[in-house]
């Protein structure tokens, strides 16, 4: 459907991805309106530094912003900031919102992204409990980051990782509880897990794996105890949960359009629907390299399909492809992955991990498939081209640092 | 507050007034100068905001640090006055300075 004529589109989720999409309407040359609903108060701004340095308090608040309030002015883009949408109309052309209301679309891009996952557990309402997703939560944990002050953090993914991190620079007393018997599990190998087990007890933090929170125990509504579903009692003055995120995907459902663990789209981010368009966490996409559909839970998925939607609607060239990337700052450890490790066969360890400068190579039937680099840029760069390239190469290879990432990816080229 | 202008492939020239403590990178954003993405939004993670420093400010500039090198060494078009304007702080020492954005960021 030729959509490029479209008068109105809407914008649904003012996250990265809404905002990527907004940005690349105007950039290829859409000149009718465009309304921005986001549910939350504040414009578009970056998510990954609220679990690094904007909690640790070394970064300015109006620096997480993609664009200063003028830039949507200017580029004549309606933000209607803390609204949220009740409904798309799809037989009416309308997104109805929930405060009354509606506006008429031509295209509607879903970028509703995601949501923490609640705790399952008793005492999960009570207060010093919080979540980490957007701006709001953070000013609510950071008066309570505090030297001394007790944190207990349930669950060893990414986001809790970094908090930790934030919280034991700050000076707090922190333990992290994990069901699962590592760190990371669901999201990386056990070279990478075990890593990051070692540099969180260096720096101090208590990381319980395998333990399960039963309970959160309070007194006059106040948190007091995280209690382990062995009975074990842990003193805490604060409770952040870090175990998942649910994508948004009710919008999408109610209107019909089909959904699995994501609101599914194809390679230009176009769902069911030619006129509704989907970007971001909230989506399930092919990907490309993988023979397979997946949900990336990342800033490059966001700006990738916020790019892709933007192009399909204009009638554009479909933007290149990349690597599927993410990134993670602990301590002074930089990890940054680049493709997706899932069904890998083989690990290659390149470097050295006692000096916290290694890389773990993931290949399957031969080819590589992903890269975790802790502090090796190199590595991490050179594999986002041999992944992509569908390169074979040859493990011993991978692992003599005597060749380099430079010389191996010319080789492979 | 120092002016930094920057420079398209083409030769169209923006000067932009920048504050001091962003980097060269979140102001050219901010401005929405063409051809620096920043996809990472600063983390030194992507090289998409690669930029050309003109030759009377590499002193000022500096050098850059090891994980930057790093990053430059596997970017397109690296010549000797490559940097990533998200590793750039803008402060009064380098009003004046000229960043030309490489043709492949285009």
């Amino acid at each position: 459907m030729d959509l490029s004529t479209a008068k109105n589109i809407v914008v649904i989720g003012g996250g990265q991805a809404g905002a990527q999409a907004v940005q690349s309407l105007r950039q290829f040359g859409y000149e009718g309106a465009i309304t921005l609903v986001g549910d939350e108060a504040a414009l578009p701004y970056q998510r990954p530094p609220l679990s690094k340095a904007y909690m640790k308090g070394e970064l300015a608040e109006d620096r997480l912003y993609f664009k200063p309030a003028a830039w949507y002015e200017d580029n004549k883009v309606e933000t209607l900031l803390s609204q949220r949408v009740k409904k798309i109309d799809r037989a009416n052309r309308q997104v109805l919102l929930q405060h009354g209301g509606h506006l008429d679309y031509d295209a509607v891009i879903i970028a509703t992204g995601s949501r923490p996952r609640p705790l399952p557990v008793e005492g999960a309402d009570l207060e010093n409990v919080f979540e980490l997703r957007g701006l709001s939560d953070v000013e609510h944990i950071q008066p309570k980051m505090i030297s001394g002050q007790k944190l207990v953090i349930v669950g060893a993914g990414y986001i809790g990782l970094e908090a930790a991190a934030v919280a034991r620079q700050l000076g707090l007393e922190v333990t992290v509880l994990e069901m699962e018997q590592r760190a990371l599990a669901r999201v990386t190998s056990p070279v990478i897990s075990s890593f990051y087990e070692a540099l969180h007890m260096e720096h101090g933090v208590d990381v319980r794996c395998g333990a399960r929170l039963g309970s959160l125990k309070g007194k006059d509504g106040k948190l007091t105890h995280a209690v382990l579903a062995s009975g074990e009692e842990i003193e805490a003055d604060m409770v952040l949960a870090g175990i998942g995120i649910i994508p948004n995907v009710e919008l999408a459902e109610d209107a019909g359009l089909p959904c699995k663990n994501g609101i599914i789209v194809d390679e230009d981010a176009r769902t069911s629907d030619p006129r509704i368009f989907a970007a971001g966490d909230c989506t399930v996409r092919p990907l490309a390299h993988y023979a397979r559909t997946g949900r990336l839970e990342s800033v490059h998925n966001a700006i990738e399909q916020g790019k892709l939607a933007a192009a399909a609607i204009m009638g554009k060239p479909r933007p290149a492809l990349d690597c599927p990337w993410f990134w993670s700052d602990q301590y002074n450890i930089k990890l940054q992955i680049a493709g997706l490790s899932q069904g890998y066969d083989e690990i290659v360890v390149r470097g050295d991990v006692e000096a916290k400068k290694f890389a773990a190579f993931y290949k399957k039937n031969g080819r590589l498939i992903a890269v975790d680099a802790i502090n090796s840029p190199p590595e991490f760069i050179a594999s986002k081209r041999l992944i992509m390239s569908g390169a074979s190469v040859a493990s011993e290879t991978l692992a003599d640092t005597s060749i380099s990432m430079k010389e191996i990816a010319a080789a492979a080229a | 507050m120092p002016t930094i202008t920057y420079i398209d492939h083409d030769g169209t020239e923006r000067p932009i007034e920048a504050k001091n403590g962003e980097t060269v990178m979140e102001t050219a954003i901010k401005n929405s100068v063409p051809g620096i993405d920043a996809d990472c939004g600063g983390a030194c993670a992507c090289a998409t905001c690669h930029v050309y420093v003109d030759e009377s400010f590499m002193d000022k500039v500096g050098q850059p640090e090891e994980m930057e090198q790093s990053m430059l060494d596997f970017a397109e078009n690296v010549q000797a006055n490559s940097r990533l304007s998200c590793q750039i702080q803008v402060s009064d020492d380098l009003d004046g300075l000229r960043v030309t954005t490489p043709e492949s960021q285009h």
